[in-house]
């Protein structure tokens, strides 16, 4: 059970203080999830470049000629930022996968948290004020974000079990509610060669949309399709390269609520989250309706479709 | 093998079916009748791992016991202190827990506030609301929260002494209260604004919340319509015990009342009963474990229920780690339930005394489980009352008996370690050795 | 006119001061300021007073309420009006989910729209809309009367009992054993009355009225479908 957060900016010139306006929505979730936090942001792009985003519990150790080891690996030069916990690794494009294989052998403890020439995922155990310090999101700037702050409910709290989840290249997700059909999924993405690293329920679901849109589905059929295979009571934020995505399961009890100005889309499990939002006074405000998927892009008009009955 | 007797080739015993048993025939049989599913009273009648499958060791030469009497045994228990301006004391660790007017008769609440408050405990309302008589009788009062909110008010809120939020209970973990027509008399009708005589469905779920995060903003509301000064309990069933209590704690629950799959129900489908749930024996360990990791054992209270008979059951269950027990369907049976003074009529209505379940009907005999005016008058309240307290009595003494043969001077310092078991259920389910040995199933480091 | 800012004092006081109200208190008209989407506001108050709260409001805004008037200049959170037993709350934007939830008495009016659950298990609470309402509405409606100018989402009094449904607009669809019934002279006099009380300016004949069909009172394998 959680808190969950999301800005999707219209105008440009907010986007340097895209991290601020997260940051303080996500501390007024702080109630519905003390555990861990997270928030994923889509910033700049580098013209022929892509990134990783990486953790280590132990990161003086495994940082240390991170970007050194990889540049060899991929036989170009690798860029690396450190915020606390996570390096940020700018690779050129194309080299995702050759970086990811090359991890393990460099330090076992390495993981990966985010992969896409836009998004950058930070994560942690923790209050979402301290996750959000040890990581400056507040400095953070770009055109869209989602942030989660988490209740676990059956599974461990730890880093990996924060939200969000990355389901692919620039893709990420982040969840409400408790999934009542995850284990069994599981089982059946992993036997399709599913890379699944927790028991938690959110990323079967992360990953349900990976394997849908690895089979050819755009993210609005996945999340379309979600609805009849996921079982549960469930409210889905995705991030895309370009935009973001809401949808709430047919029976739609976890909270959700909506406010869209000339200047932004806002996401909030609560009103609480959306009230400082410049102009929230004179913002249409509404509740996304069941088994319905919305969808806000940079890159055409938004849509919103209803799953047929 | 047929039998021909002229040939002298002897008859085979007849063999019932051990899948197909007498009382599953029946059962399917009843199916094909009826087009309904069979609903009845109680908890899980099948054999389970229970409480009596562990043993204490007692005293011995590097354990010494307490003198009865002149050496003091402590019984004392405080609920609710974490938040609360007023915790709930209690003189002995075994309470009422909730059940139903509507499922039981007022004189029968009654009895049940006059046993406990003579007792120095606490009495349980149930999903139908509080009514004078129980508020009158009951020392100590705690109002039940639940899906339904039948007769919920803030008045009655503002005179409990605690708040019990009903997540669910051992009998139905994610079922509703049921109450068939046959008992939603006049008076019952009024209290939970429903026509007469009809079946009440109820709600499986909170209609105002969902999920823990919910849970925590409904706790808050609580608190704020009382000014703190009440607990907070959280009851739900032992589906999930580690992750329920924890996220209870989580929500704020200032104690915890786990419920066993032997809890009884006034009303409900057998299926449910006696295929959805956990043995009480199996939730208590997981649920100490939590409040354990989150630092929180003995600050939040955990109060067992599910099958509590004897002081013996009572001591088990606070080896293992409870604070308190509650008592359902143990203080009917003190009170008069399925007694076999009345066995001329549990024939009549096609049972026997001990396996009258059918409460539901309305027609219980003893006068308890029922609103039938004529049946009510058998049972008398103030008798009634004085006979749970005996019971409290008793089973206090005996837990008392058994924490001094264990050198104890309270019942809370009863520990795990006191404990041997006999099977490898009971040895697993409640991470105590078996008997004679120093291992369970899944002691860590045993390669179990 | 008494003002409580609750950025200033908190939650616990600002309740703590209106509960402090009694029956002959002249204190009988309070704002609260800063609602900023807080939980639980001016819940379990019991005093003739009228509360106004500047804002949104989040959860259970005037749960349990009894006596008071309570007027949301704003939006209102889920479960506002909670086991309401009597006065009045007005509010002035949108009602989240769970509106006026197991009510016993009193008036809720939304001059927006109302969410899903509107009236979940209603026990006597009267509620008028004067936008729409979301699904699964009036669930397990005991009694009490849900208005709706606008229209009604999915399953519309499912599992009803006794209570009464006015909608002016459409229904998306019924829920189990919810039927369309006769409007009776009886009900257009409780819907004028209604409708005068929440200040709507809607004609009682254009609402059809909903109720129970009375087939789930008593079980009956036939209608094991519909459970």
């Amino acid at each position: 059970m959680c808190g969950i957060v999301g800005l999707f900016l219209k105008d440009k010139a907010l986007e340097p203080k895209l991290g601020e306006m997260l940051t303080a929505m996500l501390i007024t979730m702080t109630d519905r999830g003390p555990d861990s936090a997270g928030i994923a942001i889509y910033g700049a792009e580098t013209a022929a470049k892509t990134k990783l985003v990486v953790q280590s519990d132990t990161p003086d150790i495994a940082f240390a000629g991170l970007d050194t080891a990889l540049s060899k690996v991929v036989g170009s030069t690798v860029t690396m930022t450190v915020r606390s916990t996570h390096a940020v690794l700018t690779l050129p494009s194309g080299t995702t996968a050759a970086a990811r294989a090359a991890l393990p052998k460099i330090d076992p403890s390495l993981r990966v948290m985010s992969s896409g020439d836009s998004l950058e995922i930070y994560k942690e155990v923790g209050l979402p004020k301290d996750v959000a310090a040890r990581f400056d999101v507040a400095s953070m700037s770009g055109t869209h974000g989602i942030g989660h702050t988490r209740m676990a409910t059956e599974s461990a709290v730890t880093t990996m079990g924060a939200h969000p989840f990355n389901t692919g290249d620039d893709q990420c997700l982040v969840h409400n509610g408790s999934l009542s059909n995850h284990n069994s999924l599981r089982r059946q993405l992993r036997r399709d060669g599913v890379h699944i690293e927790t028991e938690n329920d959110t990323e079967v679901g992360a990953a349900y949309l990976t394997w849908q849109m690895q089979k050819g589905a755009t993210l609005g059929e996945a999340l379309t399709s979600s609805l009849d295979d996921l079982d549960g009571f469930f409210t889905f934020v995705v991030g895309t390269k370009d935009g973001f995505g809401v949808v709430r399961d047919p029976i739609a009890c976890k909270p959700a609520v909506m406010a869209e100005t000339d200047q932004y889309v806002a996401f909030g499990s609560e009103y609480r989250a959306l009230v400082n939002l410049p102009g929230i006074e004179n913002a249409r405000v509404w509740e996304p309706e069941p088994a319905t998927v919305y969808f806000w892009s940079h890159d055409t008009a938004p849509t919103s479709s209803e799953k047929a009955a | 093998m047929t039998n021909d007797r002229s040939k002298g080739i002897p008859r085979t015993t007849p063999r019932q079916s051990a899948t197909f048993s007498r009382d599953v025939n029946s059962d399917i049989r009843r199916a094909a009748a009826t087009g309904i599913y069979d609903i009845r009273g109680g908890g899980a009648k099948r054999k389970l791992p229970t409480f009596d499958d562990l043993l204490f060791m007692g005293a011995s030469i590097s354990r010494y016991p307490l003198e009865g009497y002149r050496e003091k045994c402590d019984t004392s228990v405080t609920i609710g202190g974490l938040h609360a301006e007023n915790p709930i004391h209690l003189d002995i660790p075994i309470t009422i827990a909730g059940m139903s007017f509507g499922a039981l008769s007022g004189p029968a609440k009654e009895a049940l506030g006059r046993g406990a408050s003579a007792a120095g405990t606490s009495t349980t309302t149930g999903d139908g609301g509080m009514t004078p008589e129980e508020r009158g009788h009951s020392n100590k009062l705690v109002y039940q929260y639940l899906p339904s909110r039948y007769g919920m008010n803030p008045d009655d809120l503002r005179k409990a002494d605690a708040i019990e939020i009903v997540v669910g209970q051992g009998a139905k973990p994610g079922g509703g209260g049921m109450l068939l027509g046959q008992k939603i008399s006049d008076r019952v009708a009024a209290m939970r604004n429903l026509p007469k005589g009809i079946d009440q469905r109820s709600a499986c779920r909170h209609p105002d919340w969902t999920g823990p995060d919910d849970l925590e903003i409904k706790i808050l509301e609580l608190r704020e319509i009382t000014g703190w000064k009440v607990p907070i309990y959280v009851k739900v069933a032992g589906a999930r015990p580690y992750y329920d209590v924890t996220l209870a704690v989580k929500a704020g629950a200032d104690a915890v009342v786990l419920d066993g799959m032997q809890g009884g129900t006034a009303a409900t489908q057998d299926v449910f009963i006696e295929h959805v749930g956990q043995p009480t024996l199996a939730i208590i360990r997981p649920a100490v474990q939590a409040l354990q990791d989150l630092g929180m054992h003995r600050k939040v209270q955990l109060i067992l229920s599910g099958g509590i008979r004897s002081g013996a059951d009572v001591a088990k269950a606070m080896a293992l780690g409870a604070d308190a027990v509650a008592i359902g369907t143990a203080a009917l049976i003190a009170l008069g339930d399925n007694d076999p003074k009345w066995e001329a009529e549990y024939n009549a209505l096609g049972t026997t005394a001990g396996a009258y379940d059918d409460w539901h009907e309305g027609r219980d005999p003893a006068g308890i489980t029922t609103q039938d005016p004529e049946l009510m008058k058998r049972f008398d309240p103030i008798e009634g009352g004085r006979r749970l307290k005996n019971y409290l009595k008793v089973m206090t003494l005996e837990a008392q008996t058994i924490a001094r043969a264990c050198g104890k001077n309270h019942l809370h310092n009863l520990e795990p370690e006191d404990l041997v078991a006999l099977t490898m259920e009971a040895a697993a389910m409640a991470k105590i050795p078996l008997a004679g040995t120093d291992w369970y199933p899944g002691k860590p480091g045993t390669g179990f | 006119m008494q003002t409580l800012d609750l950025t200033k004092l908190g939650l616990r006081d600002v309740n703590k001061t209106l509960h402090a109200q009694t029956a002959d208190t002249n204190q009988t008209s309070w704002t609260i300021e800063n609602a900023k989407g807080s939980h639980a506001i001016a819940c379990g108050l019991n005093a003739p007073i009228e509360v106004t709260v500047k804002g949104s409001t989040g959860y259970y805004c005037g749960g349990m309420n009894q006596q008071a008037t309570i007027n949301i200049h704003g939006s209102a959170g889920p479960g506002t009006g909670e086991n309401i037993m009597s006065g009045k709350i007005v509010i002035e934007g949108d009602a989240s989910q769970y509106l006026g939830a197991t009510g016993h008495g009193g008036l809720i009016v939304v001059k927006g729209n109302a969410s899903s659950r509107c009236g979940i298990s209603m026990k006597g609470v009267n509620i008028v809309v004067q936008g729409n309402i979301g699904h699964m509405s009036a669930f397990m409606g005991q009694s009490g009367n849900l208005v709706v100018c606008g229209d009604a989402g999915d399953a519309l009094g499912d599992s009803c009992y006794e209570a009464r449904f006015f909608v002016r607009g459409k229904v998306k669809s019924l829920g189990a054993d919810c039927e369309k019934k006769e409007m009776r002279p009886e009900h257009i006099a409780i819907l004028t009355e209604l409708l005068a009380e929440a200040g709507f300016d809607a004609k009682p004949e254009e609402f059809t009225r909903y109720g129970s069909a009375r087939k789930l009172y008593n079980f009956d394998v036939d209608n094991a479908a519909a459970y």
